[in-house]
């Protein structure tokens, strides 16, 4: 029996991915081997400086960010873990009726909520107004 | 050795190799982004465990998500430049002895743990079962998570808000 | 790899000599090879396409100096940065500034192991598949964020910070209208979401609900340009402001790198939008899927995504770029409550017994419509080029 993957096991199809990864991490390593084999290397101390439109930089890059991507990224936590929540709610809801889109219904009426909140107190806006008059 | 036993074994080495980088690096960042092969060795463990849908979870919330929120965590960080990013050592023996004793506690659980070994036969389509359990048995876990993700919410928001103020 | 499976299978004494592993893990990386292949020559035809796109809609010519037309152009191109050195800036952190670019290539590429160019044709059809698409790309945004910071260097790091934010957040319209599709199709398997699409352009989940899943569409399709950092999302690699971005320290090959992530990206985004709205590789009509005999779901599949990567290019030479704050508006204030509604209506709808199979009027929409906007670009394609023709014509006189 030829092993054929539409018949095969749960392993098997992912061994695909697996196999995916391992040519795309060949792939790259034999690009970046080829190219260093046929760059050319002539550095010179003026090439190693940071790039910054041609002044000097003062300071390194690893400065303090604004707050905000902080919260935009903690927003996004919350609302990621409530899309894997409604997947699988997604992929049955149909064959258990009425009553499991009730269920689904309310799940999403919580996080609206939540939406509603953080939208209302001026969290999703990137500039607030106090940033504005504050210097 | 069967190729699963293979997999799972290098994917035992990068897991246990960054986690060893994640403890022990002097750089937050390094330590930060060696939690990527961490997380994505986790998830390889749950596929071999025939949890895809778990492990598809895996990656999006933890490598998508915490790993991007703890990078964000580090660049929020007053003057980085100035601040002595070092993860510290000093603890290193009650450390040690803290590291000993969960060790024992979970090693103990996990021996003596009457675990419901099935036929063998890995389950298809999780995500289906997944959906009739949260539907079905697990009808109010679902929904109080709904409640803890607000409160989570909630909570962020205004931590967030208040150390702007500050 | 299925295909390859029963092509192996039709050599004489394959299956009683090849171990099945072998027989897997050749057909696998094969698969994988054709893949690789098809990612690492597109970017020439898509540079070039692009830029003579960029020249035509600005009124001049684009490249014409190598080859005819210019057509060689990318090829010289690609050569030269082959012969470019490897620049590593005194202060960036080498091992992660190496890391970086392969991450993204490969988060890029991962996509691409399970995109069905046919029911045969597919790295493997996984039972969540349209969720592992989006999982995965996360390795991209990671790599992103790394680059920048290995960099150090203040474009590149805030092009990284303002991707990766704009990634995330553009992520959950994404999924939100995902969960639109999975609800209709009752599954995360593409071959089961593009199966529930079968029988012709009516049937395709575009038309479906009409008008509700030309919105989730809108939404999705989107929320995938932002996730591709596209104008007019492209405020990570504003020239204008940030010189290039977080790629801004990267040279030679590195640099090919990211371009060649960024169309990878591109054609796995919209080969996913042609999955979950436009058939995927179902032909519009039934008839048009074989031809002689042959299955060209392929052809269908990779039409239809470059139609769509089209529609990129287009509105990269046409939408100026988008504020950050405006940015995060369109995600937070715009697409996720909508496509929170859509949820909830279809949801509803489907839960109906008189709606549980679209509405009635779904059948008729999708073929007028249709026609009508292919007349309508067709109308303006012919306009634009006898515009230019007179243009060209005046120059000469």
């Amino acid at each position: 029996m030829p092993p054929t993957l539409s018949s095969a096991d749960f392993l098997t199809s992912w061994s695909a991915v697996l196999l995916y990864f391992v040519a795309a991490v060949g792939f790259v390593a034999g690009g970046l081997i080829f190219w260093w084999v046929i760059r050319p290397s002539r550095i010179t101390a003026e090439k190693l400086t940071t790039y910054e439109c041609g002044e000097e930089p003062i300071g390194g890059a690893w400065v303090q960010f604004n707050v905000r991507f902080y919260v935009f990224a903690l927003v996004f936590l919350v609302f990621d873990v409530e899309a894997v929540f409604l997947l699988p709610w997604a992929v049955v809801f149909r064959e258990l009726g009425a009553i499991a889109f009730l269920e689904g219904l309310f799940f999403i009426a919580v996080l609206a909520i939540g939406l509603a909140y953080v939208w209302r107190k001026g969290d999703l806006a990137w500039v607030r107004l106090d940033d504005r008059v504050s210097p | 050795m069967t190729a699963s036993a293979v997999v799972f074994w290098v994917l035992t080495l990068i897991v246990l190799a960054s986690a060893a980088v994640v403890v022990l690096s002097r750089s937050l960042i390094n330590s930060a982004f060696a939690l990527l092969a961490t997380f994505s060795g986790v998830a390889g463990f749950y596929v071999l465990l025939g949890a895809d849908f778990l492990a598809a979870v895996q990656f999006l919330v933890y490598v998508g998500g915490i790993l991007i929120l703890l990078v964000f965590g580090v660049m929020l960080t007053h003057r980085i430049q100035d601040l002595d990013l070092r993860a510290e050592a000093r603890q290193l023996v009650p450390g040690l002895f803290v590291a000993a004793g969960v060790f024992i506690l979970l090693a103990a659980v996990a021996t003596r743990t009457p675990w419901a070994i099935g036929a063998g036969r890995l389950p298809s389509a999780t995500t289906a079962e997944i959906g009739r359990a949260f539907l079905g048995k697990y009808l109010l876990p679902f929904e109080a998570a709904s409640i803890l993700l607000l409160v989570a919410l909630i909570g962020a928001a205004l931590i967030v808000r208040k150390r702007e103020d500050a | 790899m299925d295909a390859l499976l029963r092509l192996f299978s039709l050599i004489p004494g394959w299956d009683q000599n090849v171990p099945a592993w072998a027989s897997i893990s050749l057909a696998g990386l094969l698969a994988a090879g054709l893949c690789l292949g098809f990612i690492s020559l597109g970017p020439v035809g898509y540079v070039y396409v692009e830029r003579k796109l960029a020249g035509f809609m600005q009124d001049r010519l684009g490249p014409m100096r190598v080859g005819p037309w210019g057509l060689l152009q990318t090829i010289a191109d690609t050569i030269k940065l082959l012969f470019k050195e490897a620049i590593f800036p005194a202060a960036v952190n080498r091992p992660l500034f190496v890391v970086a670019p392969c991450l993204v290539v490969i988060g890029a590429f991962m996509g691409f192991a399970v995109l069905p160019f046919s029911p045969t044709w597919q790295g493997t059809d996984l039972d969540v598949g349209a969720f592992y698409v989006i999982a995965i790309g996360s390795l991209s945004t990671v790599g992103l964020i790394m680059a920048g910071w290995a960099s150090n260097n203040k474009y590149a790091l805030f092009g990284a910070m303002r991707s990766a934010a704009q990634i995330v957040s553009y992520e959950i319209p994404a999924v939100m209208s995902l969960i639109v599709v999975v609800m209709i199709a009752g599954s995360l398997s593409l071959q089961q979401i593009v199966a529930a699409q079968a029988g012709g352009l009516h049937n395709w989940f575009l038309w479906k609900f009409f008008p509700l899943n030309v919105i989730a569409f809108l939404v999705f399709f989107t929320a995938t340009l932002a996730e591709c950092n596209r104008t007019p999302f492209d405020i990570p690699e504003a020239e204008s402001e940030l010189v290039a971005g977080f790629h801004t320290e990267y040279s030679g090959f590195f640099f090919a790198m990211f371009f060649l992530a960024e169309y990878t990206e591109m054609f796995v985004a919209s080969a996913m939008v042609s999955v979950l709205f436009l058939g995927g590789f179902a032909a519009p009509l039934p008839v048009l899927q074989t031809v002689a005999g042959f299955d060209i779901g392929p052809v269908w599949l990779i039409a239809k995504a470059w139609a769509l990567v089209f529609v990129h290019m287009w509105l990269r030479w046409t939408l100026p770029r988008l504020r950050v704050d405006q940015l995060m508006h369109v995600a937070w204030k715009v697409l996720l409550p909508i496509a929170l509604f859509l949820i909830v209506v279809i949801g509803g709808l489907l839960t109906a017994p008189a709606t549980a199979g679209g509405f009635p009027w779904d059948p008729w929409f999708g073929w007028p419509l249709t026609a009508l906007l292919c007349g309508y670009l067709m109308l303006t394609a012919l306009r634009a080029w006898r515009w230019h023709a007179r243009q060209v014509r005046e120059a000469v006189a």
